[in-house]
């Protein structure tokens, strides 16, 4: 529990608390619980289907739990009225899996949509402070191209750039550098780590991939079938006793026992 | 044995009985549910075009008229077509049925009265309905299956303001514009046919038919196209925003929205005259 003293001076953002949800009948997330400390890189890891994107959906308040209370930015997410949370979503920022840039606009108008929405700045202003976030990812020069005419990795930027422009105390990334080349997923997990340091942002990032999390992360959750396995600092994650995390670290497959009459069940269908 | 099979088969029957029972019972719930839907978001579009701007969420008029464009002004070559086409089609059959009693010089008066009160709102409802139900209705499935309607709560704006009173308003404006378009098309292309076949001249034709009409007439036309706009709308974003399953998804909810919506155009339309009428 040493991390936990070194945060204690440390202002919590957001703070899970036995967050347990469902998915029609079956349970995706028990009883997970976790603290994001201010000005810290915060990765949720998991295998496919560990639940990681459902927890970031409930964090961002796009659905409700059957139980438990996710607090952000000292706000009770579940509990807030509409314009409660109309005023917190302006203080943070989020990039989606796909990048979720929307397809009728390009991707300068893509940028400016939360500016246009949320403050009185003038369009020549918004232009540039578009165009400021767009130099930042690195991709100077793209506003006016759609976003489908973008890349894969892009894309994923543009999303970044689109969810910092308010320059957000929160921002939450859904896999941000996945299923990219391994040259811009690095350039991704760089560029987290500057708004981290140069703006002072504090990050929630949803991965599933284990170099990134241990590149960027400044501590980290291991989440598999909806439960926490292990939070902690990289080295507490990488140390851990947990066979399954250790199992999930060094990529080894599940053994599975052979139950002979089983087998001959699941094949005949019986 | 021989017992047990029929217990078996028995219970195979029950257990299909059921099904069905369970499968139309959901259905039922389903529908009513999507009614409810449907309810809410208008009620929740009216919300918005009150009481946004005074909330700092204002409905943006460029959206409304951008929508107003591709709905209505890119439509009137085809309602133009269509109008002129079912007028010369009505006075055509309405010479022909007259001709029956030799009273083909009374057809002004079927030609007015139906384009007016039924064709031409019908029409271009359902003209609408396949051009730009559908198109809303592939745009918002696309849109949520891509995370846009999340990446837009997530940024503070309400997808219900941003993507559904655009399309909903001008739906209520262009739609009754268009039907009053047709309505003008299709009296004019009746009387260009009954000019030529019973020798009517054309200024005489438009007398006629101006004697005829009333306001009443006109407004039953247009009210309707008014009900219809609003239910094209709703269906479209009931349908696409609850897509599931991919591409195909979205495929499936389009043409299920301009088969519903056109369902709805004709029913409401039978009611409605059955109210109004009577």
């Amino acid at each position: 529990m040493g991390v936990e003293a070194v945060n204690s001076d440390r202002s919590v953002l957001v703070e899970v608390e036995h967050l347990v949800t469902h998915y029609g009948a079956r349970k995706i997330l028990d009883d997970v619980s976790l603290k994001v400390y201010e000005g810290e890189v915060f990765v949720i890891m998991g295998g496919s289907g560990s639940g990681k994107s459902t927890l970031l959906r409930y964090m961002l308040a796009l659905e409700r739990p059957t139980s438990g209370s996710i607090r952000v930015l000292g706000r009770d997410v579940v509990r807030s009225r509409p314009s409660e949370l109309y005023e917190l979503r302006k203080k943070m920022g989020v990039s989606f899996q796909s990048g979720a840039l929307f397809s009728s606009m390009s991707v300068g108008e893509n940028i400016i949509l939360p500016l246009k929405e949320h403050t009185d700045l003038d369009l020549k202003t918004m232009e540039i402070m578009a165009r400021l976030k767009l130099e930042v990812v690195g991709m100077a020069g793209f506003e006016n191209l759609m976003p489908s005419e973008l890349s894969g990795g892009m894309l994923k930027r543009a999303a970044l750039a689109r969810a910092v422009v308010m320059d957000p105390k929160l921002l939450f990334g859904d896999e941000p550098s996945s299923g990219l080349d391994p040259i811009v997923a690095a350039a991704i997990d760089e560029l987290i780590l500057r708004l981290r340091d140069a703006l002072g942002m504090t990050v929630v990032i949803v991965t599933h991939q284990l170099e990134s999390a241990f590149k960027i992360a400044d501590r980290m959750v291991v989440l598999d079938s909806g439960k926490l396995l292990v939070t902690g600092t990289v080295e507490e994650v990488r140390n851990s006793s947990n066979e399954r995390v250790q199992q999930l670290l060094n990529r080894r497959v599940d053994e599975v026992e052979l139950d002979p009459e089983a087998y001959l069940k699941r094949l005949t269908g019986a | 044995m021989p017992a047990e099979g029929g217990q078996q088969a028995l219970n195979g029957a029950a257990r299909r009985a059921l099904d069905a029972v369970e499968r139309t019972g959901r259905a039922c719930v389903d529908s009513i549910s999507a009614f409810g839907y449907g309810a809410a978001l208008f009620a929740e579009s009216f919300f918005w075009i009150f009481r946004g701007r005074s909330i700092r969420q204002p409905v943006r008029l460029t959206m409304i008229f951008e929508e107003m464009m591709q709905i209505g002004i890119v439509a009137i070559p085809i309602v133009t077509v269509l109008s002129l086409t079912i007028g010369v089609m009505l006075a055509i059959q309405g010479i022909y049925t007259l001709s029956l009693f030799g009273a083909e010089s009374r057809v002004t008066i079927g030609i007015a009265l139906s384009v007016t009160r039924e064709f031409s709102p019908l029409i271009t409802g359902i003209l609408v309905a396949g051009r730009s139900g559908s198109a809303l209705a592939a745009r918002l499935g696309t849109m949520s299956i891509n995370q846009e309607i999340d990446a837009l709560r997530v940024m503070g704006i309400n997808p219900v303001r941003f993507l559904v009173v655009p399309p909903l308003v001008a739906m209520m404006v262009m739609l009754p514009a268009l039907s009053f378009l047709s309505d003008l098309v299709a009296l004019f292309g009746a009387g260009v046919y009954v000019s030529l076949d019973l020798g009517m001249s054309l200024p005489a034709y438009s007398d006629r038919v101006i004697e005829v009409l009333t306001v009443n007439d006109l407004l039953h036309g247009l009210g309707k196209s008014m009900i219809f706009a609003v239910l094209i709308t709703l269906v479209a974003v009931v349908n696409g925003a609850g897509v599931t399953g991919g591409a195909e998804g979205v495929g499936r909810v389009t043409t299920r929205s301009v088969v519903q919506s056109i369902a709805a155009i004709v029913i409401t339309d039978m009611l409605f005259v059955f109210v109004v009428t009577r």
